[in-house]
């Protein structure tokens, strides 16, 4: 990195432990679904890292692998979909050796899941229990972790938990149905940290609710990521709200990591051709406006995915080797990208 | 779609089980008049409740009839009374429930009172009263009893579904370019109520075969038409239980066993059609991802 | 993009809503029933070749306004005029949607499964003209899949809506649309189910159709900055109520409505990038609040309970509409109190968070 005091800066937790310190360590991953007719692979060689306190953010339009990376990094797949290479390595702080996510057993997961691994879903109806009150459910997940906590200590640590992101106690009363949209989505954020997760993933957390709630459940999670302290992997496919709230972004296209890299870099000077019209695919808020034209053509269907480069028959600048030839992530000095035009010519 | 329809085992079972009685109610008088040569009403006085026998393949009744030959001649009655009962049902339910539905405000009030009327009405002493009425009840007679007054449940779901499909958009998108009623139920609606309504067919046709049986083994029948149910109810009559006569009343009951089980096949792959979350649920799916899933770790092992 | 022209607001309006009202009545299990005050005293015009676009959140009633305009519903109050004629009630027959027609937001919705693209004009061009023979139909079927760019459109006709992209189905709703040949669009968040990297053709569609075809548009959304890519005017909604309007860049680049500022000042900015710390950005973010209940609104300026402006009067009096020049209007009590400079002087968190600080007096 360039600028390594303001990469840390920008991520205080990182502060008082090595900067690199990872928390989660994805290598070669493939998912396929397995179908009558074949395997197809929805996800294809992804290798990511994240580290403590870091804010990752996936991109990628439909059908670009991201719902089936999320499922697959927290072991919630269900067939057709299966891992079929690659490892999940999740390192707890407290220095004891990762653990391989892919060979875990239900139980182990079990275990895992809340304390140190919790999920934040798109549809906070669905992950709330519509028959129970609020604060039962806080309690019920926080006695289930944490049995001798006894039944006072869960209302006291619950109270906590939804002042943190901005609820009052006397919410705790109230049914799931009873709630606007965003405090919903905020209840479920709060029930996700309950029990002190180290990486919190998040799957299009503000799609469903309103700009200005978005904002107000970014600005929360930016602030409880420093101070309880979590990673945070976000996937949407809104490219202008990740580049201003994540640390870096992996862009996903046709199931594989097309670029990757700090979003400041990702903005000012991407290296990939679909990361640059997608980018250019949001009109300005201030800046003089002039005609767009985002990115022709519509993202590939995964059973038939063009020979190459799957990006290339949207490509403004393809060349003739994009038709045959796959390209690797290649490291730039801010980024990595997956195109041609950035490997050397001999090699392609 | 249509492939994996057929593919599936307990759909290619129904059919086949259900093209079978078919082709027995269509082609029986000619089945029984020419390949086996008996009629199914002649009475053999040299065999008399006889056993089964190269002659009589499936023996002969008390009064000497051959039971085979009746089980076919029974199969054109049995099908006869479910399919028509079935169509009449369906039409009636489809015609309340669709426009119940459809048109909401005072046609739904109207057309509900009506269809939860038939709901409550006690069916079988109504069924008697009607017959005793109407002396000499025929087959067709039956078919419509059972049709009018069945088809009350259907309607009601039929009534649901089309109260979720009528506000979808693109039910309003056709509205708004000026399709008419009849059109946007017909065209727009309607096809989307093919599972529900298959199903219904299929349940409606068994329902009736075996109140038909049910019928006729109370005594409302038609003493010269032959159907399964006749079938059993003069074995009954004749204490062919009793005398362990048990090739009299086994056939047809078998019978009758053998085409519910396959209507309800058929519906199960009706159902997996119209509902594509049983689909991807299917014990299939999870077992050849599992077979991927070993192969990947007897890979990893050997690597 | 081209700016606003002037000459097409001298036809006069295609198209508009005249202070319009719906309220539902919703009856809750145990069966009260209460009234939600979806759009109140609503106005609207749309004209030949203009695109006006509706801004708000969710529950501002931008798509009652939209589904008003429809006709889908008959307003409470008010009335919906159609080239300046008073429609009629229960007038939602063909004649109206030879002229109005409604894109709806999911373009996976709105075309039935069971058809295939052929069928859906065919229909709708029937429909339009009953005495058009087959043959013509299929040409014109051709050409209105090439008008939005569905080339070569022979090779769509016989698709069904599973075999086509959310872009692909999307242009095949609006050439359904256009089948009629309407002189209103409304497009009821047309792209928001879209792919972002189709999202900006789409726009581009219904700019060039308004533009160079001379269709009325309306343009419904939350988007701020793909309203402002496409539209020559924006009216705001906040909580069933129009509390600003005018020109789009005057709207969305000088708000006069303290609402339209926090709509602004939340909608994602890529160009913020870099030019402050992310941290900073989102400093005093938290405590944004959020819309009020459309059964029991608050009194006075529905927004005052949030509003870090707020004034004794705000709670009481509901604002009166204040024109601020070339088509440009707001309804804050701010601009009658001559306190109209307080918008634009900070950002509208450190207004808030200033608010908190020290209370009003």
């Amino acid at each position: 990195m360039s600028a390594p005091a303001r990469t840390r800066s920008r991520t205080p937790a990182a502060a008082g432990r090595p900067a690199n310190e990872v928390v989660l360590d994805v290598r070669d991953l493939t998912v396929e679904y397995i179908g009558p007719d074949g395997a197809v692979a929805a996800c294809k060689d992804v290798t990511l890292s994240l580290r403590r306190g870091e804010i990752l953010g996936i991109a990628g339009e439909s059908g670009s692998g991201k719902s089936t990376l999320i499922t697959a990094l927290t072991r919630l797949q269900r067939p057709p979909a299966t891992t079929t290479s690659g490892s999940i390595t999740f390192h707890p702080a407290d220095g004891r050796p990762g653990t391989d996510l892919v060979g875990l057993s239900a139980r182990e997961l079990r275990r895992m899941r809340w304390s140190t691994m919790s999920i934040v879903l798109q549809s906070a109806m669905d992950a709330l229990n519509p028959v129970m009150r609020l604060g039962d459910q806080f309690v019920d997940v926080l006695r289930t972790h944490y049995p001798d906590l006894g039944r006072n200590g869960a209302r006291d640590r619950t109270t906590e938990l939804l002042a943190m992101v901005g609820i009052s106690a006397d919410r705790a009363r109230s049914f799931p149905h009873e709630m606007s949209g965003g405090m919903r989505q905020r209840a479920t954020i709060a029930l996700a940290l309950a029990c002190e997760p180290e990486l919190v993933v998040m799957d299009e957390p503000t799609t469903a609710v309103d700009v200005v709630m978005q904002r107000q459940i970014l600005a929360q999670v930016l602030r409880l990521r420093r101070e309880p302290g979590f990673a945070v992997i976000m996937v949407t496919h809104d490219l202008s709200l990740l580049l201003e709230a994540a640390d870096r972004i992996a862009i996903m296209y046709a199931g594989r990591i097309v670029e990757v890299g700090t979003a400041a870099a990702l903005y000012r000077d991407p290296a990939h051709p679909y990361t640059r019209g997608l980018r250019d695919s949001f009109p300005p808020l201030h800046a003089p406006l002039r005609t767009l034209q985002g990115i022709p053509g519509s993202p590939p269907d995964l059973r038939r995915l063009p020979s190459g480069c799957p990006f290339h028959p949207r490509c403004p600048v393809r060349v003739e080797a994009c038709v045959s030839t796959t390209p690797a992530l290649v490291p730039l000095p801010e980024q990595e990208a997956a195109c041609l035009l950035l490997t050397p010519e001999e090699s392609r | 779609m249509k492939t994996t329809f057929l593919s599936h085992p307990k759909v290619r079972f129904g059919l086949v089980v259900v093209g079978f009685f078919v082709g027995l109610a269509v082609f029986g008088p000619w089945l029984t008049g020419t390949v086996l040569g008996i009629d199914p009403r002649a009475n053999d006085i040299s065999a008399i409740a006889a056993p089964p026998s190269s002659e009589h393949w499936l023996g002969t009744t008390q009064f000497g009839q051959d039971v085979l030959a009746q089980l076919i001649a029974g199969a054109r009655g049995s099908m006869f009374v479910g399919v028509l009962a079935a169509l009449i049902g369906t039409v009636l339910a489809i015609v309340f429930g669709v426009t119940a539905g459809f048109f909401g405000g005072r046609t739904d009030h109207i057309l509900n009172f009506v269809t939860n009327l038939f709901m409550v009405m006690p069916v079988l002493p109504l069924i008697f009263i009607v017959s005793g009425y109407l002396q000499g009840t025929g087959l067709w007679m039956i078919a419509i009893i059972i049709g009018v007054f069945g088809w009350a449940g259907g309607a009601r779901t039929l009534r649901a579904q089309t109260l979720s499909v009528r506000n979808r958009d693109f039910v309003l998108a056709m509205r708004m370019l000026g399709e008419s009623n009849p059109r946007l139920i017909g065209a727009e609606v309607l096809p989307h109520l093919g599972g529900w309504i298959a199903s219904m067919f299929l349940s409606a046709m068994i329902g009736a075969i075996l109140a038909e049986a049910g019928l006729a083994f109370l005594g409302i029948s038609d003493s010269g038409a032959i159907s399964w149910g006749s079938m059993i109810q003069a074995a009954q009559s004749q204490s062919a239980v009793l005398r362990g006569l048990w090739w009299w009343f086994v056939p047809p009951g078998l019978c009758i066993a053998l085409i519910g089980t396959a209507a309800a096949m058929l519906n199960f792959g009706v159902d997996e059609l119209s509902n594509p979350k049983l689909r991807s649920a299917t014990r299939r799916v999870v077992r050849r991802t599992r077979r991927v899933e070993r192969a990947v770790a007897a890979d990893a092992r050997t690597a | 993009m081209s700016s606003p022209t002037s000459t097409a607001t001298d036809e006069g309006t295609v198209l508009s809503a005249v202070d319009v009202s719906k309220h539902f009545v919703v009856r809750n299990a145990v069966g009260d029933s209460s009234v939600v005050r979806a759009v109140e005293h609503a106005s609207i015009d749309l004209y030949a070749g203009r695109i006006v676009a509706v801004v708000g959140e969710s529950g501002s009633g931008k798509t009652t306004l939209a589904r008003l305009l429809a006709r889908f519903y008959e307003p409470t109050e008010g009335e919906i005029r159609l080239e300046d004629v008073p429609v009629g009630k229960g007038a939602a027959g063909r004649g109206y949607h030879q002229t109005v027609q409604l894109i709806f937001q999911d373009p996976f919705g709105s075309l039935n499964p069971v058809h295939r693209v052929w069928h859906n004009l065919d229909r709708a061009l029937r429909i339009h003209d009953r005495r058009t023979g087959r043959a013509e139909r299929r040409r014109r079927a051709i050409g209105l899949l090439e008008r939005v760019s569905l080339t070569p459109g022979a090779d769509f006709l016989d698709k069904f809506p599973h075999e086509l992209s959310g872009g692909q189905r999307q242009r095949v709703v609006i050439a359904r649309a256009l089948a009629v040949a309407p002189k209103v669009l409304l497009g009821d968040e047309p792209i928001s189910m879209l792919d972002v990297s189709i999202r900006l053709e789409m726009l581009n569609l219904l700019g060039r159709l308004s533009r160079d075809e001379g269709l009325a548009m309306l343009y419904i959304t939350h988007d701020i900055a793909s309203a402002r890519y496409v539209c020559d005017d924006v009216v705001v909604m906040y909580a069933g109520q129009m509390i600003e309007g005018g020109p789009k860049e005057r709207v969305i680049g000088a708000p006069a409505h303290p609402y339209t500022k926090l709509l602004v000042e939340s909608s994602p900015d890529p160009d913020r990038v870099g030019t402050t710390s992310r941290d900073e950005q989102f400093a005093d973010a938290e405590t944004l609040g959020e819309p009020p209940s459309l059964i029991e609104p608050p009194t006075g300026c529905r927004f005052h309970p949030r509003c870090p402006f707020a004034m004794s009067r705000c709670a009481l009096q509901e604002p009166p509409r204040t024109d601020l020049g070339d088509g440009h209007w707001s309804r804050c009590w701010l601009h009658e109190e001559g306190r109209a400079d307080e918008i634009g002087a900070e950002s509208y968190s450190a207004a808030l968070a200033r608010r908190t600080t020290e209370p009003a007096l």
